[in-house]
């Protein structure tokens, strides 16, 4: 994915809420525009960040699969 | 004054597991930007205590040891086996990269989430205002947690 990323999250070995713990801690220091890249392995990711952005009015911009890990991009709203 | 956009949660329970949950949707209702507030009452007052020993009479003294405060101190509601069940479920926990309960909380904490004690059951069971973590922002009664309900959108009880 092209996809231009200022902040790169690691979240790979961490479960339920801690992705979303870190994602929302690193949403509140970044500026609007910028782009988040989660990288996780928990399944529980593929349902709760796309919800996470939905409930908070941030954009979801897509995921992609690597191997044994998933790269969630999300994008904090103007 | 109206703020529809906050989550109430009545922490009653004393359980790790429980527990666990209590302070797992706090952190995800925070972190979707909800102003959340947990009410601790009854056994649930453990799990914010600093798990020093309690009481002054000798029936509060007598539960205070017995029912020693301190988040590590939780056992889990089922199967706890006098601590085996605790030590276990810690463990099981930890190899699945699950956050320990102490961290969660700590990540509750960093998020904004506001901590509230019940008075009544402090009274009764004589824990002191000292005996709890200093993020505990008041020791209040039910008015305080009904007004807070009131004015939030999403409400548990566990």
């Amino acid at each position: 994915m092209d996809i231009k990323v200022d902040v790169t999250q690691d979240s790979i070995g961490q479960m339920c809420p801690m992705p979303i713990v870190q994602l929302a801690k690193n949403m509140r220091k970044m500026q609007p525009g910028q782009v988040l890249e989660v990288r996780a392995d928990d399944e529980g990711a593929h349902a709760d960040i796309p919800a996470w952005c939905e409930q908070t009015g941030n954009e979801f911009l897509g995921e992609e699969g690597i191997d044994g890990y998933v790269k969630y991009y999300v994008r904090k709203r103007a | 004054m109206e703020n529809k956009n906050a989550t109430t949660i009545v922490v009653l329970s004393g359980d790790m597991d429980k527990v666990f949950a209590a302070f797992t949707i706090a952190a995800a209702s925070a972190a979707a930007g909800m102003d959340t507030t947990l009410f601790f009452t009854f056994w649930g007052v453990k799990a914010i205590q600093k798990g020093t020993l309690t009481g002054k009479g000798f029936m509060a003294r007598m539960l205070g040891i017995i029912n020693r405060g301190g988040i590590n101190r939780l056992g889990p509601s089922k199967f706890n086996f006098g601590g085996i069940g605790r030590w276990m479920f810690k463990k099981m926990m930890a190899q699945k990269g699950v956050v320990p309960l102490e961290e969660l909380r700590q990540s509750c904490i960093d998020l904004g989430v506001h901590f509230l004690a019940c008075k009544t059951s402090m009274d009764v069971m004589e824990i002191r205002r000292e005996d709890l973590i200093d993020e505990v922002e008041d020791v209040v009664g039910a008015a305080k947690m009904m007004k807070d309900a009131a004015n939030s959108s999403v409400h548990f009880f566990i």
